[in-house]
């Protein structure tokens, strides 16, 4: 019996087309399943988008340079994004930009930095 | 327009025993906006995932919720299990199939204390805790724990389950059902019950899909969306799985889908009996894990989603877990404008939350 | 089990630090009908100015330590605190990470520690009872220090001397407020302008 039916479905997606790419999932009828940052290296994160269209899993992969680059947030086209996009600026240090709902660092509030976060 | 005021609901509050916090801006009784704000309970365990090795791992992950811990160590030994590429007999992904309903069984008798609790009807919600001790004692018997199980370990079952006691806890399901229908009867019959939930909360299936909502908050307003459909985790392919679908979408259509949940996961547990397969519960893994790997599970509150990542040694770079109280706060807060005062406690308690799953 | 100390009926508050849910299900089901304290007179509470038993789950985090702190300030004398789980007793399993503090012992004094993960309804049913031995001796010091507990008669003590304590406490608060308006978040007070 075929045990690991999971479909890995990894795409790069570039930081210019981020929204676009967003935007046409949205326009497929993708659902948001969830958003998570990974720290490669010092200076790599890598955030994970993943949507969901008839118990199908997709996920995007965008790099980006921690501290020099900031990401575009798509709250406008997912509103609920703002729960993950609140929580990866608190833990990791990602900047959003244009949130529809921005809690500015209030959403986790941890006294200590976080170990994920850049070290300057 | 009426003078705005803010209330803090929170974080110690009667009616939950866990700590959330809601910024509610009411205009005289009604809330006109809800500000959640979380973070009482945040722990760091997905850091702490990452310097406990992947084998000690799975104690942390069962320990994101002592409700669902038994989804949350299957899920994160499934995700392991994929970036390993192993692959666990037959014997064991039925019985983690069997566990997993059983903890549904109790994870929502739990919940429809809670609700009773919530809405005033105290004997209610002690009849329901009353019942779920049985499915504890059989949880108990079988695995060794109450609340955290630590069965699951990457490559199987740390023990196997025999088949008499398999038999068992079919015959005192079957023997729970009248008692369970019994009370759940009080909570679809109840006039003064139907009084508090019927179109109370109204989530039509256009919002509920837009808000990416899961589980049987989604399910209550007439999507059927449902995990275990996918094959992805379990047998529920073998058992013929069918999701409990309600239209209505108010307080009472999520409560019928659990109950119906609740007799449905009974009898896939009494097929699965029937059809588990004899032999081994455990493979050997490889030592160090490379390779990344997503898989979704589908627990009591929905869909819970586990990323494991690898780095070539026996720690892992990255364990991710998105719990269903998560994404399930976006349908609250749109639950929660417009309603009563007085609604707030059991609108919250609707989606059912966790909030220790949800800050991890 | 000895229910000896019970000579009162002793209420509870309970709140759930940074926990697993575990434990805080566990206090539940003490309530219920399998284990059922009611049968000692214990109630569970919601308003810490009627509890006399302090039930605490969980480690303490830079972010809930002052509301463990306020709920323990508005008890009543005397009180008893019990930690209940291994997280609330040192941490446990979460004690190295970045986001816990301890046990709940460094923000408040524990007279009372349940081990456990999650803790068994029968250890915090018997550390509940063991608690009110303390709470006994806490009340018997009392008495003998001339300080009134919670049930002595009011005629005795000088209503002056009453209302004056009150207000000195209201001049000096223990802990201050937690949700100041300053502290309401950014979003609400943008939302009342509108």
């Amino acid at each position: 019996m075929e045990k690991i039916t999971a479909v890995q479905d990894f795409e790069y997606v570039e930081l210019s087309n981020l929204i676009s790419k967003v935007s046409d999932l949205k326009a497929e009828g993708y659902r948001l399943v969830q958003i998570c940052g990974v720290v490669l290296d010092d200076e790599t994160y890598e955030i994970l988008y993943s949507f969901d269209k008839d118990h199908l899993l997709k996920t995007l992969r965008l790099d980006l340079k921690i501290g020099v680059d900031e990401v575009e947030s798509i709250t406008g086209i997912y509103w609920p994004a703002f729960i993950y996009e609140n929580e990866i600026h608190d833990l990791f240090g990602v900047q959003f930009n244009h949130s529809q709902l921005d809690y500015q660092g209030t959403f986790f509030r941890i006294v200590e930095e976080t170990p994920w976060k850049p070290k300057k | 327009m009426a003078k705005r005021t803010i209330v803090p609901f929170g974080p110690q509050h009667p009616v939950l025993p866990e700590p959330i916090h809601l910024d509610l801006v009411l205009e005289d009784e009604t809330v006109v906006e809800a500000i959640p704000s979380i973070g009482y309970i945040h722990r760091g365990l997905e850091k702490l995932c990452e310097i406990k090795d992947f084998e000690q791992m799975v104690y942390v992950v069962e320990r994101i919720c002592g409700i669902c811990s038994f989804g949350h160590g299957w899920g994160a030994c499934a995700s392991m299990e994929g970036a390993l590429g192993v692959e666990i007999p037959e014997r064991a992904e039925y019985l983690r199939t069997i566990l997993h309903e059983l903890g549904r069984i109790h994870s929502h008798l739990l919940w429809l204390g809670l609700m009773a609790d919530g809405f005033g009807f105290e004997s209610l919600f002690n009849h329901c805790w009353r019942i779920r001790e049985t499915v504890l004692d059989l949880f108990e018997k079988n695995t060794g724990g109450r609340v955290v199980f630590s069965i699951c370990k990457p490559g199987g079952m740390r023990k196997d389950i025999s088949n008499e006691n398999l038999q068992e806890m079919v015959t005192v399901l079957n023997g729970l059902k009248a008692e369970i229908k019994e009370v759940t009867d009080a909570f679809i019959y109840d006039k003064s019950v139907q009084n508090r939930m019927t179109g109370v909360g109204v989530l039509t299936k256009e919002e509920a899909m837009e808000l990416c909502a899961v589980g049987p908050t989604v399910r209550g307003s007439g999507v059927r969306q449902d995990i275990r459909l996918t094959g992805d985790h379990g047998v529920y392919k073998e058992l013929g799985f069918e999701p409990c679908v309600e239209e209505a979408g108010d307080c009472m259509a999520r409560t019928v889908v659990r109950i119906r949940e609740i007799f449905q996961s009974i009898e896939l547990i009494e097929k699965a009996v029937a059809q588990i397969p004899d032999g081994p519960v455990d493979v050997k893994v490889p030592k160090k894990v490379d390779g990344e790997f997503a898989i979704r599970l589908e627990q009591p509150r929905g869909e819970a989603f586990y990323y494991a990542k690898g780095q070539g040694t026996k720690f892992l770079k990255r364990m991710r877990v998105r719990t269903p109280t998560n994404i399930n706060i976006p349908a609250l807060v749109k639950m929660l404008a417009g309603a009563d005062l007085a609604d707030v406690p059991i609108l919250v308690l609707t989606i059912d939350p966790c909030i220790s799953c949800t800050e991890r | 089990m000895s229910a000896a100390y019970v000579t009162k009926s002793p209420w509870v508050v309970h709140y759930d630090g940074s926990s697993c849910n575990g434990c805080d299900i566990e206090v539940l089901a003490c309530l219920t009908p399998m284990y059922d304290v009611e049968r000692f007179g214990i109630i569970n509470c919601g308003n810490p100015k009627h509890a006399d038993v302090f039930l605490v789950t969980g480690s303490v985090n830079e972010q809930n330590k002052g509301i463990v702190k306020q709920i323990y300030d508005q008890m009543p004398e005397p009180k008893v605190v019990v930690a209940v789980g291994i997280c609330a007793c040192s941490g446990g399993i979460f004690k190295d990470c970045y986001n816990v503090m301890g046990g709940v012992d460094q923000v408040i004094p524990v007279d009372a520690y349940v081990p456990g993960c999650a803790a068994r309804p029968e250890a915090i049913i018997d550390a509940v009872v063991k608690g009110l031995g303390v709470l006994q001796a806490k009340r018997d010091a009392m008495v003998a220090a001339g300080d009134a507990p919670a049930e002595a008669p009011a005629e005795e003590a000088a209503p002056e001397a009453a209302e004056e304590a009150v207000t000195e406490e209201k001049k000096t608060p223990a802990v201050p407020p937690i949700f100041t308006m300053a502290e309401i978040k950014v979003n609400t007070m943008d939302h009342l302008k509108k």
